[in-house]
């Protein structure tokens, strides 16, 4: 057993695991009932299983001839931005009252979430409005 | 052709079905989606699951071009994904 055998083993296995988890997040995304439940399925389970493809790709570049690590490049960003863009959504669902809000600060007038700017005031429904603006 | 290369050929086209069905699947939630934020996770997810059907086409084809068009799609989804998600909350992108 070489080493081109083991890679090639190990390519086809990372790309099994890599669909596998792909298609659990997209089930996620279309089966689940809540948006804030939604927006677990696919910014973590998906990201991995891209993940998971993209290192089957480096270890295929291995067998077949000059390594590279270039995908590192892609894993890595996808790993840092998925987070980031996660918490967006989520901001976005609760900007837009998609789900259970926060209860009122104690100081201030309301959350800067679901706070609308001044300019925006009149064009926003009055379900969105912030309470004493 | 031994039996480990067979395994990666069909592993491949397996990979190749999922995706595209979770990409269907997702272009399902992007219609369907009650709400705004699900929209944009629709598309955040056809954006990610893009860059995997185009890594996997790098493969079959055993070519090495396909890297910079994966990453240049990467940044690309999320920059437009910050953006549509700051459209919504803010009314502006670059206030």
């Amino acid at each position: 057993m070489t080493a081109e055998i083991i890679g090639t083993y190990a390519v086809a296995i990372c790309l099994l695991v890599g669909a596998g988890f792909a298609m659990v997040g997209a089930i996620g995304l279309l089966k689940f009932n809540d948006s804030m439940t939604r927006l677990h399925a696919p910014t973590k389970v998906g990201t991995v299983g891209i993940g998971a493809l993209l290192l089957a790709s480096m270890i295929h570049s291995f067998t077949v001839g000059d390594g590279s690590l270039h995908e590192l490049l892609i894993m890595s960003f996808l790993f840092v931005t998925a987070p980031i863009s996660a918490n967006f959504m989520a901001k976005v669902n609760i900007h837009r009252r998609a789900c259970d809000t926060p209860p009122e600060p104690p100081q201030d007038d309301t959350w800067s979430t679901l706070n609308v700017p001044e300019a925006d005031r009149e064009m926003a429904s009055p379900s969105v409005q912030s309470p004493k603006a | 052709m031994s039996f480990a290369t067979q395994l990666m050929d069909i592993a491949l086209i397996v990979t190749f079905v999922v995706i595209a069905l979770a990409q269907a699947m997702s272009m399902i939630r992007l219609v369907m989606g009650p709400s705004t934020g699900d929209r944009i996770l629709a598309l955040d997810t056809m954006v990610v699951n893009a860059i995997g059907l185009i890594v996997l086409l790098g493969i079959a084809q055993g070519v090495r071009i396909y890297f910079e068009v994966s990453l240049i799609i990467a940044m690309l989804g999320f920059v437009s994904t910050v953006a549509y998600a700051r459209f919504v909350l803010r009314g502006d992108i670059i206030e």
